[in-house]
């Protein structure tokens, strides 16, 4: 038997980052608490220093295959990891302040927050059902226990354990699914399976592991009717660990449903294109529909996530190359916006309260014009109105339905509850510039936070009047699937 | 000497980028500063915009001052821009009427000055954009970001009931628009671009012509308003502030109209002519029944705006008789009457209405009601302003010599040729019009003196003066000698005309 050893080149920021984490565990354990700035320091160089190892190796377009082809590396893996680690980055600045504040300043929330980043990238670059079930339960857990942190906070408790639950039941779909279609082709190798897949389609058993697989995925994206615990976890959860939640995972699903799907499955589009349309349809409507009734900011923009999802689909379910870029750039363009949404709330909150009522927000104009103006930026951005980034990755999927052909009615379901949507966008506008304020007190920020959320807020802005870089590079990255 | 500068550019981002100044430099305290910058901003951007006029090449149906660059190039989007007949004048309508804005609400808004002179001058900004915009997603761009100052206008500085109407607004506009993103969709899916000039070469069925005509008239006919999607305009208008009445009713109102002209009748010629006798009964019911509602309105502000449903019947009655006219005289002559008719109309209908919405805020900003009951003899304690108010209100309800004949006139003898009925049931307005006017006048100006608050009134002041002066010289001018108007717009409309009477069958 001959061992020969794995090119691990591939595979270069995933091991780094691995060490990185454990570095920081260990380092950790000697910090005072006085000085934890610095393990908050190291986890953001951590980010950068993979950030910078994935771009200088960035292949644009060669794919790498290694450990048996379990792992991945392509164009696509690339940019949506880039993607990770800057949502993650601006999720740590965020959420600084915020722990501070709470006495939840801690090493696990970064520790966990880093490992939840190491398993966000397996599972980008996962080709094995293995590789997908490994990075996902990495990611999972790591979540699972961030949402606990706070173990005196009754709703968080209350969260995590519902989280962890219907987490554990969707990851047992997903294997279940796993093992149907194992069954089916003999292999847990996506590309052996795309292989094998077209002689074995009719079978029934084929078609039953995909569902599985799908409800799998649809839990993680937190699509209806599958996003139970989307509301209550957001909710639930301190703003910070809503702020991960909400952004880079949604990236890491969208791989997850590319790998799965597309990689694997692509013979089967006929079957899934049905399955997902009734899921986008079902959350845009339950989403846009049920988010008017919310009166906790939190719910709210879970709701209008669970409707983002929805539109998200629209672009994989047409199974082209341009709709998949469309959704890659509508999942980037998402986690910007998500983060700017919270962020918000983050920036508003302050020791001992948390800025999460709708009521909060009225008269925000009369307080702080640009935190208003910021805030105006995000709803309308998530509302789909031009001159916005929200509107081109909305404008992205529709223009990629329409282009199907015969999916035309889709497209106009979904501009209807895009309108729908409108709504509760223009309640908060309404809120914070026709109302007069409730809550005077002056909002106390530290600078890198306000300057951050700046610049994300002009980012969104920016790239709406300018959306091509972003564009471009997405179709780049899918021209091999 | 400013052929080669990007005019369109600059009339589009000048604005925009003073309006972003504005808020910068904003001082709760030092609200002139504010006023100040506005105003020259405002000011520059309408001189910037007067070589459109001087050096417009008249005899072409060309697009002019054209600007063309590459904007997003993975969807084939272009940054186009360029004007011909029909939209240069709408854009000196808009650069115009945003001087007198800004002038009318100088003292009258108590709070917030910066934000409120800033909205109106990003506003101009986007509706310039979209008078110019070839791109037809820059357009769209253009046409719904201009919802969000427009909803902040209204919602900031309205009346009482400003957060119904301006939700109201906003959802109306943004439920038309996304069927028309839906067809602008499908056009670039079939042409492979979104050069609108493209489009209207683009040759396709009946059955896809009339839903993408379909998908047009709902954006459209919610932003004109027509009959039986207009119920946010009276809201909008009661709600808003003076200034945001006269952006609304003098330019918002006709980028529906402009749509018609620059999308639905070129794109889609046969279904629009398929479809004409429910444009052309929408218009007139528009124009008879509306009418008829303006009649019994208490509020001087939603008569006003009754009224301006009632006047853009007109216009979507001159664009759509085109083919039963050419059907019947089998020549463009009458035609281009109808269209250049309707575009006189909404040219003169934004001078009009600006002005009778400025009338109204003078007043109000001294009784603080827009109720007819509680004014009464108005004349006698005000009678500079009532003569301007007299004006205008005979210009509205069409009397030669002011610019609200010329349209009018133009449109009821191009209906002849259409259908006597049809000129028949238009000529009412003349009656109905000048009933609800002229009704209104008697009562809130003429009379004796009804109420102590109406014996307390001061005349209009030297600012008050200059704004209602400029708009009336306006409306006597194009009343007169509409002549400069017309030449500008007619190549323009012969070659649009020349093309939508050509099926594409």
């Amino acid at each position: 038997m001959n061992l020969v050893a794995p090119n691990i080149i591939p595979a270069i920021p995933e091991i780094t980052l691995l060490g990185l984490a454990c570095l920081i565990l260990v380092v950790d354990l000697f910090v005072e608490q006085h000085n934890r700035i610095v393990t908050y320091l190291l986890s953001q160089a951590s980010l950068l220093i993979v950030f910078i190892l994935t771009l200088s190796t960035f292949t644009g377009g060669e794919t790498q295959f290694t450990f048996n082809n379990t792992f991945i590396r392509d164009a696509m893996s690339d940019v949506l990891k880039m993607g990770v680690y800057v949502a993650v980055f601006i999720v740590f600045l965020y959420a600084k302040d915020y722990l501070r504040q709470r006495e939840m300043f801690k090493g696990e929330f970064y520790v966990l927050g880093l490992f939840g980043v190491l398993g966000m990238m397996i599972l980008i670059s996962a080709h094995n059902m293995l590789t997908v079930y490994l990075g996902l339960e990495l990611l999972s857990l790591s979540m699972y226990a961030m949402v606990a942190m706070q173990r005196d906070s009754e709703t968080a408790s209350e969260a995590a354990m519902k989280y962890f639950v219907l987490g554990a039941i969707a990851s047992g779909m997903l294997l279940y699914g796993m093992s149907m279609i194992y069954g089916v082709t003999g292999s847990l190798d996506l590309g052996e399976i795309s292989h094998k897949a077209a002689a074995v389609a009719n079978q029934p058993l084929m078609v039953f592991g995909m569902v599985f697989m799908i409800v799998g995925v649809a839990f993680k994206l937190g699509a209806v009717p599958f996003h139970m615990w989307v509301p209550d976890v957001y909710h639930g959860a301190p703003t910070s660990v809503t702020l991960y939640i909400a952004s880079a995972p949604k990236i890491a699903a969208f791989a997850m449903l590319m790998r799965l799907l597309v990689d694997g499955l692509l013979v089967l589009q006929p079957h899934w294109q049905d399955i997902l349309i009734i899921l986008a349809i079902a959350s845009m409507g339950i989403g846009n529909i049920v988010a008017i009734a919310q009166g906790n900011l939190k719910r709210m923009l879970a709701y209008s996530g669970i409707s983002h999802v929805g539109f998200l689909m629209l672009g994989v379910l047409t199974g082209q190359q341009t709709g998949f870029a469309a959704s890659m750039f509508y999942a980037l363009s998402y986690a910007l916006m998500s983060l700017g949404g919270f962020g918000m709330i983050v920036l508003l909150s302050r020791k001992g309260f948390e800025a999460d009522n709708l009521a909060d927000y009225k008269g925000l104009n009369d307080r702080s014009p640009w935190a208003a103006f910021m805030m105006l930026i995000f709803m309308f951005s998530m509302a789909g109105v031009p001159p916005f980034l929200g509107f081109w990755a909305k404008l992205s999927v529709l223009k990629e339905v329409v282009a199907t052909g015969n999916l035309l009615w889709l497209a106009i379901v979904a501009v209807i509850f895009s309108i729908i949507g409108a709504y509760y966008y223009l309640r908060i506008i309404k809120l914070m510039y026709f109302d007069k304020p409730e809550d005077t007190q002056a909002i106390s920020a530290d600078i890198d936070l306000k300057v951050a959320l700046s610049a994300n807020s002009l980012l969104v802005l920016g790239m709406g009047l300018l959306p091509g870089g972003l564009m471009a590079l997405c179709i780049t990255a899918m021209t091999h699937h | 000497m400013f052929v080669d500068w990007p005019i369109l550019s600059l009339v589009i981002w000048l604005p925009i980028i003073g309006g972003i100044a504005v808020l910068a430099t904003a001082n709760e305290s030092r609200p002139m500063q504010a006023r100040g910058l506005s105003l020259l901003v405002a000011i520059l951007t309408f001189i910037l915009s007067i070589p459109l006029y001087s050096d417009f090449h008249l005899g072409t149906h060309l697009m002019q001052f054209q600007e063309n660059t590459r904007w997003i190039s993975a969807f084939n989007i272009n940054y186009h821009l360029g004007v011909d007949g029909i939209s240069m004048p709408l854009i000196l309508l808009t650069t115009f009427m945003t001087v007198i804005v800004i002038v009318a609400g100088w003292e009258v808004i108590k709070f917030k000055q910066s934000q409120y002179m800033a909205a109106f001058l990003i506003m101009e900004g986007l509706m310039n954009g979209v008078f110019a915009a070839l791109d037809a997603a820059l357009f769209y761009v253009f046409w719904e970001a201009m919802l969000i100052p427009m909803f902040i206008i209204i919602g900031v500085w309205g009346g009482p009931n400003r957060v119904y109407a301006t939700i109201k607004f906003f959802l109306y506009t943004f439920f038309g628009s996304v069927f028309m993103l839906i067809a602008l969709l499908y056009l670039y899916f079939k042409t492979g671009s979104f050069e609108i000039l493209a489009y209207h070469q683009y040759k396709f069925g009946l059955g896809p012509q009339t839903l993408v005509f379909i998908a047009f008239l709902l954006a459209f006919a919610v932003k004109v308003p027509m009959w039986p999607v207009h119920t946010w305009l009276p809201d909008a208008h009661v709600e808003a502030p003076t200034g945001g009445s006269v952006i609304l009713a003098a330019i918002m109102l006709k980028l529906g109209a402009y749509g018609f002209l620059r999308f639905s009748l070129p794109i889609t010629p046969d279904a629009s002519h398929s479809l004409d006798w429910l444009m052309i009964g929408l218009s007139l019911i528009a124009v008879v029944y509306i009418g008829f509602v303006a009649l019994i309105q208490q509020d001087m502000k939603k008569l006003i705006a009754y009224s301006s449903i009632a006047h853009m019947g007109f216009v979507t009655l001159g664009f759509f008789i085109a083919w039963r006219i050419y059907a019947n005289t089998g020549e463009y002559k009458g035609v281009v009457m109808g269209i250049e008719g309707g575009m006189v109309q909404m040219i003169s209908h934004g001078f009009i209405s600006g002005a009778l919405f400025l009338c109204v805020g003078v007043m109000y900003d001294r009784m603080h009601s827009r109720m007819i009951k509680d004014y009464g003899g108005v004349v006698n304690t005000m009678p500079v302003f009532a003569a301007f108010m007299v004006l205008f209100a005979m210009a509205n309800t069409g009397l030669p010599g002011t610019s609200g004949f010329v349209g009018e006139f133009m449109v009821i003898l191009s209906s002849f040729k259409a259908n006597f009925w049809f000129a028949f049931l238009a000529a009412t307005t003349l009656i109905i019009g000048a009933a609800y006017t002229l009704w209104m006048v008697k009562r809130v100006i003429f009379g004796d003196v009804t109420n102590d608050g109406v014996a307390k009134l001061q005349d209009i002041n030297r600012r008050e003066f200059m704004f209602l002066a400029i708009l009336a010289f306006m409306v006597l001018l194009f009343g007169i000698w509409p002549a400069p108007l017309l030449q500008v717009m007619d190549a323009s409309v012969v070659n649009l005309v020349a093309h939508m009477t050509q099926s594409k069958l």
